[in-house]
């Protein structure tokens, strides 16, 4: 006689898988330590460091002109806006005023970062989520803003081209054409990625009321970015402290206040709109001058400590550098953006679905290298 | 800056503030930095309720950890500094029960600085191996087969 019996796994001993660090939904190596009961996840532990690299050591035996290019290597979808950073914390320590005309490009590649960095978020995070259509949507139009990017600095991803007191090169005669022809095309098939995605039921049934993150949680763990905007947490550095150009433009800074995994979509979004529109204040207004101020070879910052923010497409990038007066910084520290955002998951997790962890980690838009360093 | 220095100067008695032309420093001793943590983050004043950097500094004679914190809501900064001259046992207060971010920023210094922190939940390793010998980013730390320097 065959008894017939209900195991629910994790039930009575706790039920533990690994979630990484080969996983296609981590984005990278990462590995979630995941207690389950069932399918349902009561207990997340991240466990990071599969990619550390040390940059914040080998920065020491570096100059400043070096550091540049690790910085590139942390998050390689803001490439940009790390260089950036370093950049304005090494001008601010040295009294340099950059040229305007430095300023101006500057604010524009950030926003084209954004842009890209947005675009390729929203396929990978369709594709978490079931919908592998965006993938092929997202990079279409993706490909396009690295092919201005290769035009004028020769890379597509890491780019180095932002450096203590203005910029690599100058840029190409064709910049202002191409990103006035992507703005034309990308303002035509933005809508598309509404009626692919957020509109869909399927996609609001998966990601509405899923992974609730308070705004008391986001300050607390420091969440910034997209992600914290989501949950109502006003952090955005170009409107708060602004760089570059961002004093000249006019932007909303995009808040929603349910702080689930569909309103950290609809601030990327949103933002994706607020991005051409700051391009389109800003191409026009290129001012002619120099592409770099008069620098020394050797830099040397004088003894201090200085601390630099700027806002990448994933939340707020620090930059504490203490010198000593010499060549090489005595510590560099960043405070990079997917650090803080990575914890809470262990908060929001609680309580769903494996896929919603899914959905949950694909919303804060993480990126390994960025946590590790 | 100097309104809030005046503030702060109230509020943490033994501090010693630093010339820093970006942000109001102080060095707080090391057994009050937790009672003047909580005094921070919840006077009206201050309402330090973000903490935005926590980064561990080896300076070859001190070892510091160096807390950097804005308030969302009066938009201000200041950065807490505490100084241990013990390079075999440093060890510090956690503040991870005031700001939720201190627990990961402090498993890293931990992991790279060897900083010990009081209270800490859950202080191991972070990015490095469990079986790791030593703290890689002081300054006397010495790898004859990966040379970074």
């Amino acid at each position: 006689m065959i008894e017939k019996r209900e195991i629910i796994l994790g039930e009575n001993e706790p039920y533990i898988i690994n979630m990484g660090p080969q996983h296609p939904s981590t984005h990278g190596v990462l590995r979630f330590e995941l207690s389950l009961k069932g399918e349902t996840v009561f207990k997340v532990v991240p466990h990071c460091g599969y990619i550390h690299r040390g940059i914040e050591k080998i920065c020491e035996s570096d100059t400043y002109q070096q550091i540049i290019h690790l910085t590139d290597r942390m998050d390689y979808l803001s490439a940009h806006q790390n260089n950036e950073a370093v950049s304005l914390c090494v001008e601010k320590a040295l009294g340099v005023e950059v040229p305007e005309r430095v300023k101006v490009i500057r604010t524009i590649l950030s926003e084209l970062g954004r842009l890209a960095s947005h675009q390729l978020w929203w396929c990978a995070f369709g594709m978490d989520l079931g919908a592998l259509t965006t993938f092929f949507y997202g990079l279409r139009d993706r490909e396009r803003i690295l092919d201005i990017f290769e035009e004028s600095f020769g890379s597509r991803l890491l780019h180095s081209y932002i450096c203590p007191g203005g910029l690599m090169n100058d840029i190409h005669p064709n910049f202002q054409k191409r990103i006035k022809d992507f703005i034309i095309y990308f303002r035509k098939k933005l809508p598309e990625y509404d009626k692919l995605l957020t509109g869909n039921v399927i996609f609001k049934e998966r990601s509405k009321g899923i992974g609730i993150m308070s705004l008391e949680d986001a300050i607390s763990f420091g969440v910034t970015g997209p992600s914290g905007r989501g949950s109502g947490f006003s952090c955005d550095i170009r409107k708060s402290q602004p760089y570059s150009a961002y004093d000249r433009v006019d932007f909303k800074e995009i808040l929603y206040t349910e702080g689930d995994t569909y309103s950290r979509y609809k601030v990327r979004i949103d933002e994706m709109w607020e991005s051409m529109k700051i391009l389109e204040q800003l191409v026009d207004q290129i001012p002619e001058g120099d592409y770099t101020a008069k620098m020394k070879p050797v830099i040397k910052l004088p003894e201090g400590e200085y601390f630099q923010s700027v806002e990448t497409a994933r939340g707020e990038l620090g930059v504490y550098i203490v010198s000593k007066g010499d060549k090489f910084p005595v510590r560099v520290k960043f405070r990079t953006p997917n650090f803080s955002n990575l914890f809470i998951i262990s908060k929001l997790a609680i309580g769903h679905k494996i896929a919603d962890l899914v959905a949950i980690s694909g919303s804060l838009d993480l990126i390994i290298p960025d946590i590790d360093r | 800056m100097e309104e809030l220095q005046q503030i702060l100067s109230d509020l943490l008695p033994g501090a010693v503030f630093n010339t820093n032309p970006q942000f109001v420093e102080a060095v707080v001793p090391a057994g009050d930095l937790h009672k003047f943590a909580l005094e921070l983050k919840n006077n009206p004043k201050t309402l330090f309720d973000y903490l935005v950097c926590c980064s561990g500094v080896d300076k070859n004679e001190e070892l510091s950890v160096v807390y950097h914190l804005r308030s969302t809501k009066l938009k201000h900064n200041c950065v807490i500094k505490v100084v241990t001259t013990d390079r075999v046992n440093p060890e510090f207060d956690s503040v991870f029960d005031l700001w939720a971010s201190a627990e990961f920023f402090e498993r890293e210094i931990f992991d790279f600085y060897g900083i010990k922190f009081k209270n800490h939940p859950d202080l191991r390793r972070l990015f490095l191996e469990d079986d790791f010998v030593g703290y890689p980013l002081r300054k006397d730390y010495v790898d004859n087969i990966n040379i970074v320097q």
